[in-house]
């Protein structure tokens, strides 16, 4: 059986370094599994967030070789064995304890952002009507798993900490599947402007290329984000075609 | 965000190159600087050369449309009388500002050259040169939202252009002196320039915004539903299609110079 080098960051919220560990490598073998070996084998105390090893709970979320991916997707046959592995801890949050980050900052700016507001019901009985073409922009935007791995590579949070300006790329998804959605009514760009801070995302697509579940964050939900907020304070021609507009229909 | 409890305590931020990636991070970025810097350097360089910018029917996508010039495509005569004495004359540089702003505001060219050549960031998740940060959000960059006006001025040009193909198609019998229709070399050259730009143009997402994207209930629609899924679908390749139009437009003003210059030679297939 193959060994391989893990070269594992350790540490907590004041400090930390990166320590190497041997583990076994057979077929089949993601990243996860190889920190479990170690964990079980060689140290006991070392903190990782699992659950599904599906790549559908979104908690296994870390830098392997630099970039960020799920640990329980990322197969050891993919990676240069020949070297080092890195794993570390996400570096847009704070850290807590070995790979383990403390994300509930994302949990508060999800609580700031609008909530669904329907029309009123189509039916009688309190029921609604879409037409299918008008639902299958928002679906692609309802597979998020939550993983923060887009807020992770983000420089805009990860190298310049704008986390009091800007919601990331994972919330403006979000916005995204409210705002597209056929039934919602409430208006959300002046808020994209300002508090969301959609102008800070300079469309570097790195969102995008990190996604798990393949969501194209930055050409479906960004920049047609960015589009309704140039309608409504960049535009003057599309404001005055809506103001001359008999009907008002989103 | 504002938050309740103790602030959070975020990493530092890394110093500028910084990265454990170990694929070659750096190549996508060399080789956006090295494309768009050449094009940029020919464009600038064949923009004010003011000649060898058409032969009989063909015309320089650089130079099209001609307002003002020497050349029989042009629209309103030669030089103006009222162009300062001190700057040089070229008709490519009355008109080159509109394309040129379309693809300097263009979404697609936006993240490549602010990864190219402000390294604002080099690559995904490698350390920044700098910390301070205004993103779009702010003077100078915020101008970045005045793209769909040069959508609308790319559109009209794209028709001139689709006129300068079928003026293309056009050559002088030298026996008789009278047109006919034909096909050269240079026709296919440049109708494949409009098919580039067109695909890149209308795949633009200004475009797909305005042609349907702005809408929620687009099914009550139905045009503007096929408009927007046209457009998606050329959206899905645009950077392909923003590479090859610059290319073809590229090589199209080469194509027509060189053989202007009479160092090519232009085939006519029938």
């Amino acid at each position: 059986m193959a060994n391989a080098t893990f070269r594992v960051w350790r540490g907590n919220k004041e400090a930390g370094d990166f320590v190497d560990y041997n583990a076994e490598v057979s077929e089949g073998m993601v990243v996860l599994d190889a920190i479990h070996q170690i964990q079980a084998k060689q140290a006991n105390d070392m903190a990782v967030r699992w659950n599904c090893k599906a790549g559908k709970c979104g908690s296994c979320s870390a830098e392997i070789n630099g970039m960020p991916k799920l640990m329980c997707m990322t197969r050891l046959n993919q990676l240069d064995l020949s070297k080092p592995v890195t794993v570390e801890p996400l570096h847009a949050f704070p850290k807590i304890k070995d790979l383990v980050t403390d994300v509930s900052w994302n949990f508060r700016v999800k609580k700031k952002i609008k909530k669904f507001k329907p029309r009123a019901p189509d039916a009688a009985d309190g029921t609604w009507r879409m037409d299918q073409q008008d639902i299958d922009r928002v679906q692609e935007f309802r597979k998020c798993i939550e993983c923060f791995l887009c807020q992770d590579v983000c420089h805009v949070l990860r190298d310049h900490s704008k986390h009091e300006e800007f919601i990331g790329p994972r919330f403006l998804v979000h916005v995204a599947a409210l705002e597209m959605h056929p039934l919602d009514t409430e208006s959300r760009t002046e808020e994209l402007k300002t508090a969301h801070g959609i102008g800070f995302c300079n469309i570097t697509k790195c969102c995008t290329k990190v996604c798990p579940e393949n969501i194209t964050i930055t050409d479906n939900a960004i920049i047609p984000l960015k589009e309704r907020v140039v309608d409504e304070f960049y535009d003057p021609l599309t404001k005055l075609a809506r103001f001359l507009s008999p009907k008002k229909e989103k | 965000m504002t938050q309740a409890g103790a602030p959070l305590s975020f990493s530092k931020q890394r110093p500028f190159g910084h990265t454990l990636r170990r694929d070659a991070w750096w190549l996508q970025s060399l080789l956006t600087a090295m494309g768009l810097g050449a094009f940029i350097i020919y464009s600038t360089w064949a923009a004010f050369q003011g000649e060898h910018y058409h032969l009989g029917g063909y015309i320089s996508p650089f130079y099209s449309p001609e307002l003002f010039g020497d050349s029989p495509h042009s629209f309103f005569g030669p030089q103006p009388s009222w162009w300062p004495s001190f700057l040089p004359f070229s008709p490519a540089l009355l008109i080159l500002w509109a394309p040129g702003g379309f693809r300097f505001t263009c979404y697609y060219y936006r993240g490549a050259y602010y990864k190219a050549f402000w390294a604002d960031p080099p690559a995904c998740a490698v350390g920044e040169p700098r910390k301070g940060y205004l993103g779009e959000n702010s003077f100078p960059l915020i101008i970045q939202n005045i793209h769909r006006y040069f959508l609308y001025l790319a559109l009209i040009f794209l028709a001139f252009l689709a006129y300068d193909v079928w003026a293309a198609m056009w050559f002088v019998n030298p026996t008789t002196g009278a047109s006919e229709l034909g096909l050269g070399v240079g026709t296919l050259v440049l109708a494949t320039n409009v098919v580039l730009l067109s695909c890149y143009a209308f795949g633009c997402h200004s475009a797909r915004h305005l042609f349907g994207g702005m809408l929620d209930l687009i099914s009550r629609h139905p045009l503007r539903k096929k408009a927007y899924d046209c457009s998606s679908c050329l959206n899905r390749k645009h950077m392909m299609f923003a590479w090859l139009s610059l290319f073809s437009v590229g090589f199209s003003d080469i194509y027509v110079r060189l053989c202007s210059m009479g160092i090519w030679h232009d085939w006519r297939l029938f």
